[in-house]
């Protein structure tokens, strides 16, 4: 019963993967040790921390919240995916890196999926619904501040850039 | 913290979902938002033999509008609702307390049906859901039956919900006269759970005085407790800020809250009164304004 | 040397590797056939072992080796003593020190039992529910006044007691002192300190090969050196046959420095033993326990003063909880004696602490490291006396600072470098007034807090000083090469943990060496890299390591000039090195690049001459005499709500004095890091134990770490006053942010509610809504 496997299909920044799982293999485990993308990290495997966060089918999941046998079908999107296929930062990275909005690194993929989702689906926020967007992902390094400063600066240059 | 084995299966259709409920039991859990199932799975502190995910099954997830009721889907995700201006402003209690909900990340997969299952009595939702005074349809192979909230919470955690039913949809009476809802809490940091949180329904006659008020509690019981007794020195009246007052005394002497790592016994029967008190006061004006 | 970097706020070298993910941290590292391990942990704090039976675990599928205390054979014995107790007179200090395993008994909730060795952690995990442990379970000791009375359980059988320490440090004549004293105050203050909880947790990976008889070892260790130096020792290798690599590590803040945790001890000899590499990652759960704490002391502490508020002395009596074992001596309440005197003339000052053993998770440094209870007790006593003697709390501070002609300021008590307390540089009162203009003190005290009360808004403003002893020895030191392509790589001893040393290292050797930051590379945390060094604890990386750095940079730079100038049959001074090469000044055109040089530093043919060396590298160390001092102010704007007594920080100013600084942008985020953990352990963390040493809330939904909407936007400024104690004029700056924030809440809630009316007083930390509604219910039924 423990040893069986399940077949699972999903594509991780837009390339399709099939492999074989234990029904309880979480899907942080998976991505960061199946599929050798350690991008997303582990912080506390029971969803407080956030710096698991990927995005499935578009949405800010945990994925230390979810096995990986659940995303048969789904499209998931990690860290890895973020940077163009030449290398060009995301607007959301560039303006991490311009503020100093991260220091030992270990929170900042979660970070960064969640803001990306968060800026795609309101592009002109106000520093409050930032502070709100980032509070379910805890920092210890930083004080949250350069990150918040990154945010709306990565808003207004996401917004400059919109056709 | 990784979780013990179980054997996996993905229900095919409700039917296939209730007849493994009724094979395996209480060996067997319902995956379904997994927000509360998983973590308590990842400290072994849960460990089902048989996880059959519902996932799939589209049907249970739904917000369905009448004259007299909205009827929510068990499956229906919390950033669903969130996003259903309709059902918010037909529900404001929802409203609310759905921002209070941990964070976006759990609620985009997090459900009704698992929060109001698993009965956190410091969670939101089962407090909203006895204010309301919404009925819970159960489902198993055996059938169909329908409970009030108020016999569906029976204890810590614990709900009336049999081996094998699943809890399959929530049915919420909606008010006809004025009515105006309110929920707040008092958490350590926002979506934390509450230290104590308040929902208030107020409903006025056409003249503008109070004819029903619905008062409940979270985080300061075993189960969300209906402290509506409290606040039948209201009916008749205009709400006035020293009624409301007496309200919030009577709430803080009648319920028994235990303390916690966070809050004191005392400061969680202080801060419900306090939340009682701003509760019934916002819950009046919005049904006075029309909501 | 022209400073185009030094002192810049150049973005960082590191961050696009971490921005893509491409950062390797312990957890990325994957190895052919690597194993998993699991430690079996006690869930109860004291007991005698009576059995551990592995048999059921042994024979689970895929479960390959389980690992007790006795299997250790030799192996197993105490580790050593990290930080001797420094020289003080009449010390008492009884050495016991934590073992890999738990042998005979368990002394805290945590300690390892056995190790399960599997094929993947999640077997791994299963395995450990198949051991069966057979414990006879005695009463903990819990509580550090408990511990000490007569009939209480001993943590240490053998001892007696439970007196971990006792130290005694006097300056000048206390009893005198209070004899003159227009008023003399006594209180009895609680502070506890939490946990540092990284986001990352610890990890060891260790690999063993056979052939080549060497072993490599990955840890989120901040020392990789005494790592390297104590794994060779017990493991019986030579240091050259042991490589520890700090990958990059999720941050510190003085947990992951232990030499050694019992994974780091076990991990590396069953990778001998079982010709496997094998991996261990500690779960968030366990992190709670195995990984060590800053708790809590009590101090009864007492202050005179004149009529004007002048400090005549302090005398102080605590009781410093160390959990069961002292591998890190006495650096915390040593710390916590030290740093009460602040940044004040305390002409006499008598302080008595007793360390306490108890059946807890051991104490060792923690960002703070012991300072914020210090100066909890001193900033309160002087809030107190400024109330009794109805002096302006910024004032009696003012009246007491030490004045900017008096340093180097000795403070003859001896501190955690051995040495006795002495203060380099520093000019406090500017800082001082700095912070007030930055809050607003005049306009809020007399024009925004009356407006806002009379609206029923209960707001509060807090201001505390500090001083921060940093930068100790005893080394660091760094090699510093060009390369023939003209970029330079850079090796060091300590290890990174997010501080920035990719950039800020980089930005002192670009100096130095005329090049772009972005063309150096710096390799930090890996033994084969850089042989020697302490590590990152104490707020020294930037002193000492940046100092080594320099040191290098400078020996590299004297020997570019002079092969240069060789080269042009020229003098030394009228070369100019800018933009990776050398050139004739005001001839830009007559250059040799750096790289260049590097060939010609290493020829075919000629002869090095004696008294030189090939390349174009250098290997400087710096070890300073003793510790610098940094100092600060921070201030505080708060709204508490009278109703639920939740808190809001309305305005938070840093104004903070670190001598030199190598990068502005690093520094700020230091600081602001450090206030949030300030403001953390101020009003949202806490350890909650029951009385059998259990502890209630081991998860990050209970163990509350302050989010980005507890964490307020802070404003910053710097003073300087360079360091006399090294060429650069640094000091640190890694723990000030945590330093002070404790008594600067107690005193802006207490403003706010106006808690003095009421005869309430805030004297523990942490605070929280809850315990500041007791405090008020308790001074009411008074």
């Amino acid at each position: 019963m423990a040893t069986e496997r399940h077949d699972v299909e999903l594509s991780v920044n837009g390339v399709a993967y099939r492999r074989s799982v234990e029904a309880r293999m979480l899907l942080s485990d998976f991505l960061r040790h199946e599929l050798h993308l350690a991008g997303t990290h582990v912080g506390c495997e029971h969803g407080v921390c956030g710096a698991c966060t990927v995005l499935l089918d578009g949405a800010a999941v945990r994925s230390c919240l979810m096995f990986a046998v659940q995303t048969d079908g789904c499209a998931v999107s990690t860290i890895e995916g973020l940077a163009s296929s030449d290398g060009e930062l995301s607007p959301i990275q560039t303006a991490m890196h311009e503020h100093h909005g991260l220091q030992c690194g270990y929170c900042t993929p979660g970070i960064l999926m969640t803001m990306t989702a968060f800026l795609r689906d309101k592009p002109d926020p106000t520093e409050q619904e930032v502070r709100e967007a980032l509070s379910g992902n805890l920092c210890r390094c930083t004080g949250y501040q350069n990150i918040v400063d990154a945010m709306m600066a990565a808003a207004r240059a996401i917004r400059a850039a919109a056709p | 913290m990784k979780p013990a084995p179980f054997r996996y299966v993905r229900a095919s259709s409700l039917d296939h979902a209730l007849s493994l409920k009724a094979e395996y039991g209480d060996e067997a859990r319902f995956l379904a938002g997994g927000q509360s199932l998983i973590p308590s799975m990842n400290f072994r502190l849960a460990r089902p033999s048989v996880l059959i995910d519902i996932n799939g099954l589209s049907e249970l997830a739904s917000i369905g509008r009448s004259e007299r009721q909205v009827r929510l889907g068990a499956l229906t995700r919390y950033a669903a609702l969130e996003r259903d201006g309709d059902f918010l402003s037909a529900c404001p209690l929802f409203a609310d307390a759905l921002p209070h909900i941990a964070h976006p990340q759990i609620r985009n997969r997090g459900t009704i049906g698992g929060n109001l299952s698993h009965a956190d009595p410091a969670s939101e939702l089962p407090a909203v859901s006895l204010a309301l005074k919404a009925r819970m349809k159960l489902r198993s192979v055996r059938g169909e039956r329908e409970l009030e909230a108020s016999d569906f919470f029976v204890g810590l955690l614990t709900t009336d919900l049999q081996d094998d039913e699943m809890l399959a949809e929530i049915a919420i009476p909606l008010p006809s006269g004025p009515t105006g809802g309110c929920f707040m809490e008092v958490a350590r940091r926002q979506g934390d759970f509450a230290l104590a949180g308040v929902a208030a329904i107020v409903s006025l006659d056409a003249e503008g005085s109070c004819t029903d008020v619905r008062l409940t509690c979270c985080g300061v019981g075993d189960t969300p407790v209906d402290v509506s007794a409290t606040a039948v020195s209201l009916i008749g009246t205009r709400c006035s800020a020293h009624a409301i007052d007496a309200v919030r005394a009577e709430v803080q002497r009648t319920i028994s809250p235990a303390g916690n790592v966070h809050a004191s016994a005392d400061y969680q029967r202080h801060v419900a009164g306090v939340l009682a008190a701003r509760a019934l006061r916002t819950a009046y004006e919005r049904a006075r304004n029309g909501n | 040397m022209t400073t185009r970097f030094f002192g810049a706020p150049v973005k960082r070298n590191e961050d696009r590797k971490l921005l893509t993910g491409q950062a390797m941290f312990i957890d990325d590292v994957e190895l052919p056939g690597l194993l998993h391990a699991a430690f079996l942990r006690s869930q109860v704090a004291h007991a005698r072992i009576r059995s551990i039976d592995v048999s059921e675990a042994l024979k689970r599928p895929g479960v390959v080796a389980v690992y007790t205390a006795n299997d250790l054979g030799d192996y197993w014995r105490p580790g050593p003593l990290l930080v001797s107790p420094p020289p003080i007179p009449g010390i008492v200090f009884n050495e016991r020190t934590h073992v890999p395993l738990a042998k005979d008994f368990v002394r805290c909730a945590g300690e390892p039992l056995a190790i399960v060795v599997a094929e993947s952690r999640y077997l791994a995990e299963d395995a450990l529910d198949d051991i069966f442990v057979d414990l006879d379970i005695l009463p903990a000791v819990v509580d550090v006044e408990k511990a000490l009375q007569k009939g209480t359980a001993h943590v240490h059988a053998d001892l007696g007691s439970n007196v971990a320490a006792h130290v005694h440090q006097t300056k000048g004549d206390y009893a005198k002192a209070a004899a003159k004293a227009h008023l003399t105050l006594k209180r009895r203050f609680r502070y506890e300190h939490g946990i540092s909880s990284p986001i990352e947790t610890r990890g060891v990976v260790a690999q063993w090969d056979a052939r080549a008889e060497h072993m490599t070892v990955w840890d989120t260790t901040q020392a990789p050196v005494f790592v390297r130096n104590l794994l060779a020792g017990a493991l019986g290798l030579g240091e050259g046959q042991v490589r520890v690599i700090a990958p990059f590590v999720g941050g510190g803040f003085g947990p992951k420095i232990l030499m050694l945790y019992p994974e780091e001890a076990t991990l590396p000899w069953i990778a001998m033993r079982l010709k496997r590499p094998i991996k261990w990652i500690e779960d968030r759960f366990e992190h709670f326990v195995a990984t060590t704490h800053e708790r809590g002391q009590i101090h009864d502490a007492e202050i005179a003063l004149d009529r004007d508020g002048r400090i005549l002395g302090v005398k102080d009596v605590f009781l410093h909880d160390n959990g069961a074992y002292n591998p890190y001596g006495l650096t915390v309440p040593i710390n916590s004696q030290c740093t009460m005197l602040g940044p004040y003339v305390i002409p006499a000052y008598d302080s008595t602490f007793t360390s306490v053993f108890t059946n807890l998770t051991i104490v060792t440094p923690y960002r703070g490291a012991g300072r914020q209870h210090g100066v909890f007790v001193i900033e309160r006593l002087l809030d107190l006396a400024a109330h009794e003697l109805g002096i302006d709390p910024t004032e009696i501070r003012r009246h007491n600072l030490i004045p900017p002609d008096a340093f180097p300021y000795q403070n003859e008590i001896i501190y955690q470098d051995f040495a006795p307390l002495q203060y380099d540089s520093g000019n406090y009162e500017p800082v001082l007034d700095r912070a007030l203009e930055m809050i607003g003190h005049k306009t809020f005290i007399n024009e925004e807090q009356p407006k806002l009360r009379a609206q029923g808004r209960c707001v509060g403003i807090g201001i505390a000083c500090y001083v921060e002893g940093t930068g100790i020895g005893p080394y660091e030191g760094a090699k510093v090469q060009v390369r023939a392509n003209g970029k330079v790589s850079v090796a060091t001893g300590i290890g990174t943990q997010g501080q920035g040393h990719f950039t800020s290292f980089a930005q002192i050797v670009a100096d130095q060496l005329g090049v772009k930051v972005t063309d150096v590379d710096i390799v930090t945390g890996d033994t084969d890299r850089f042989y020697w060094g302490a590590g990152t604890f104490a707020s020294r990386g930037a002193v000492v390591a940046g100092n080594a750095v320099n040191e290098a940079s400078l020996a590299v730079r004297k020997k570019a000039l002079k092969l240069a100038s060789d080269a042009f049959e020229c003098a030394e001074e009228d070369l100019v090195l800018a933009d990776g090469s050398v050139s004739i000044t005001g001839i830009p055109e007559k250059f040799i690049s750096l790289g260049e040089l590097v060939l010609r530093a290493n020829p075919m043919r000629g002869a090095v001459q004696p008294g030189t060396e090939p390349g174009l590298e250098s290997t400087q160390y710096f070890g300073p005499a003793s510790g610098t001092t940094a100092n600060g102010v921070h201030a505080v704007i708060v709204e508490v709500d009278p109703s639920t007594y939740d808190m809001k920080i309305l305005k938070y100013v840093v104004v903070h004095d670190c001598g030199t600084v190598i990068n502005p942008l690093i520094l700020a985020g230091q600081i602001h890091g450090g206030v949030a953990q300030g403001i953390g352990n101020a009003f949202y963390e806490k350890l909650a134990f029951d009385e059998h040493g259990q502890l209630l809330n081991a998860s990050l939904a209970d163990y509350l770490l302050p989010t980005a909407l507890e964490i307020p936007r802070m404003e910053l400024d710097h003073a300087t006053t360079p360091s006399p104690l090294n060429p650069l004029g640094i000091k640190g700056a890694g723990e000030a942010g945590a330093i002070p924030v404790g008594p600067l809440i107690a005193q802006a809630i207490e403003d706010a509610l106006q808690l003095k009316r009421k005869k309430v007083e805030l004297l523990e930390i942490p605070l929280s809504p809850s315990r500041v509604f007791e405090l008020i219910r308790e001074g009411d039924k008074r």
